[in-house]
């Protein structure tokens, strides 16, 4: 809990989670993003008279499925409702949402927040979950002193799903962001693309001292990545506590964020603020969702993340910090799994190391998904199986598995064939190099035998070196304390 | 309870209706004889009655998802008084 000067901070979030259908919530015009303006923007969108709403059942679905997976109640009978306000990139007058009814109500997410030794978890209730439709965009460059309006975003369904105000600092507003984002893109409702609007964070904050009832909050609108999250509830608590300090109080306003002079500005205030005078809408009946259709959707579900790190505890003894690592997003948690169906479970360690180590590292220097990994699981599991039975050491397996990464072998076994990487165990063939390496280390010899243990690693480098890599390091340690008369 | 002459300028700001001062009076007269006509609703017992949404005991149809509206841009946007590289032109809006 943050307490800037004995002041208690309040947050809570409404996130815009586009859902990933193909078609618009009302209409059956296309969803994909990056047409020309105008192309994808039908009749319905455009709100020309005598049109009527049809409802898309692939975005109820995803509305089920994320109440599922958050432990909400999924309503049977919702309602859907007009939010009345004018503005030329909303061409009907109002936005279709869900008001007093919403379809997922309550439910929770658990958030890790912070790292190492003051790292804890909390549990962020949330209040509903509610369908709605997008508007369109206002495009405000020059067009003769006129603005152009662009619909094909208008009609996009839209999740929005909002928290109790249960947080206390920035860091738990984005811990709980992040885990939303994870999780909605592991249910596969919203493809997660920030900076094409798929995920967008209002965030609401007040300040009060411990023991109070709740302060005015401000409303910060539409914060599109984690940093500015970050950056703008930080610079606007500061701002609330030094206009409370300083003998002013909070009006209830909406704000922006301008990340370029880190500072949130006003965008209306409480007096100009709309009143949507919110009614059902009579061109949709009641949205009824029955227990069969929760079981359908249920059944399409993965497993979720909690459980799969659960079970990679349980199962492979992983520690809670690598089952966590391994569920960050579904590909790698699948990765992972085909890596470990492939090696056996007494690989899964190795394979969660090579999976979280070389794997990640690659995948991010290349700014690939995991998806994309031009090493297969089955590959990986191949090296795996050839370090297990001592065909190869570890640092061998990093050479066989920049080779198939480059595609320079179809398995582990082809490389180490063509690439002669096979470990040398044969004493025999090892002693005349660890021979050559006494004879041209006569300083190192004298150090060991001086007692500096040093002195020792330093010739099994050596060693290792001579032999390309192919000696075993345990072999060599043998052998080579054997002629030192260790 | 009857509404006030400020209600119908706010109702009618809200709306975007332009009502004339001298208009409001008359406006308001007959915004209250309405409401007292729905306000005769209010002495049934309703207790136990689920509140209704929709006029019809209908629920609501869902389409399956798939993209079935083509591009019909140029068509659609031949009305628009003003338009430029496949955007609609209205008077500038910024809040």
């Amino acid at each position: 809990m943050s307490r800037p000067n004995g002041w208690e901070v309040v947050i809570g979030l409404e996130t815009h989670v586009q859902l990933s259908t193909r078609s618009k919530i009302f209409s059956g015009a296309s969803t994909v993003f990056g047409a020309e303006p105008n192309r994808q923007a039908c009749a319905v969108d455009m709100a020309l008279p005598g049109v009527l709403p049809v409802m898309n059942a692939a975005a109820v679905d995803k509305a089920i499925t994320f109440g599922l997976a958050i432990g909400a109640h999924i309503a049977p009978r919702s309602i859907f409702a007009r939010k009345n306000y004018f503005y030329p990139d909303l061409p009907k007058g109002y936005q279709i949402s869900q008001f007093e009814i919403p379809v997922v109500q309550g439910g929770t997410i658990t958030i890790q927040v912070g790292e190492g030794e003051k790292a804890y978890a909390k549990n962020v209730e949330l209040t509903r979950a509610h369908l709605e439709e997008d508007a369109g965009k206002s495009l405000h460059e020059d067009f003769h002193g006129m603005s152009g309006i662009d619909l094909n975003r208008a009609g996009t369904p839209l999740l929005e799903i909002v928290t109790e105000p249960v947080m206390t600092s920035s860091a738990e507003a984005v811990a709980y962001a992040r885990a939303l984002h994870a999780l909605v893109m592991w249910i596969g409702i919203c493809d997660g693309n920030m900076q094409e609007g798929s995920f967008r964070c209002d965030a609401n904050v007040s300040v009060r001292r411990p023991g109070e009832p709740l302060g005015t909050r401000r409303e910060i609108k539409n914060l599109n990545s984690f940093r500015f999250l970050q950056q703008a509830i930080d610079c606007e608590i500061r701002w609330q506590i030094e206009q409370v300090e300083d003998g002013h109080s909070i009006q209830q306003a909406t704000v922006l964020f301008d990340p370029d002079s880190g500072e949130t500005r006003m965008m209306r205030s409480k007096e100009e603020a709309h009143d949507y005078r919110y009614f059902p809408d009579p061109d949709l009946p009641p949205l009824v969702i029955e227990p069969a259709r929760i079981e359908q959707v249920r059944a399409t579900m993965p497993e979720l993340p909690a459980a799969m790190q659960a079970r990679f505890g349980a199962d492979f003894g992983l520690s809670a910090y690598d089952a966590a690592q391994l569920t960050a997003s579904l590909g790698t948690a699948r990765y992972f799994e085909s890596v470990v169906a492939a090696a056996g479970a007494a690989q899964a360690k190795a394979a969660a190391n090579w999976v979280m180590g070389e794997v990640a590292a690659r995948l991010n220097r290349e700014e690939k998904s995991i998806a994309d990994s031009p090493v297969s699981p089955q590959q990986l599991a191949g090296v795996l199986a050839r370090v297990a039975d001592s065909t190869i050491s570890n640092n061998i397996a990093r050479k066989v598995f920049e080779a198939l990464w480059n595609g320079e072998g179809e398995s582990a076994d082809a490389v180490i064939e063509a690439q002669g990487l096979k470990q040398v165990t044969d004493a025999s063939a090892i002693e005349p190099i660890i021979d050559e390496v006494l004879a041209a280390n006569p300083q190192s010899v004298a150090e060991f035998k001086a007692g500096k243990e040093k002195a020792f690693n330093a010739l099994v480098g050596q060693v290792m070196k001579a032999s390309r890599g192919k000696a075993s390091p345990a072999q060599v340690n043998e052998l080579l304390r054997k002629k030192l008369g260790g | 309870m009857p509404l006030s002459p400020d209600d119908v300028r706010k109702v009618a700001r809200l709306a975007r209706l332009a009502i004339a001062e001298n208009e409001i009076a008359p406006t308001l007269d007959t915004l209250n004889r309405t409401l007292g006509l729905i306000d005769q609703m209010g002495g049934m017992d309703t207790a136990g009655v689920e509140p209704m949404a929709h006029a019809q005991d209908v629920s609501l149809r869902l389409r399956p998802d798939a993209v079935t509206e083509p591009d019909r841009r140029d068509a659609l946007m031949a009305n628009a008084p003003a338009a430029e590289r496949g955007l609609f032109l209205v008077p500038k809006v910024i809040e």
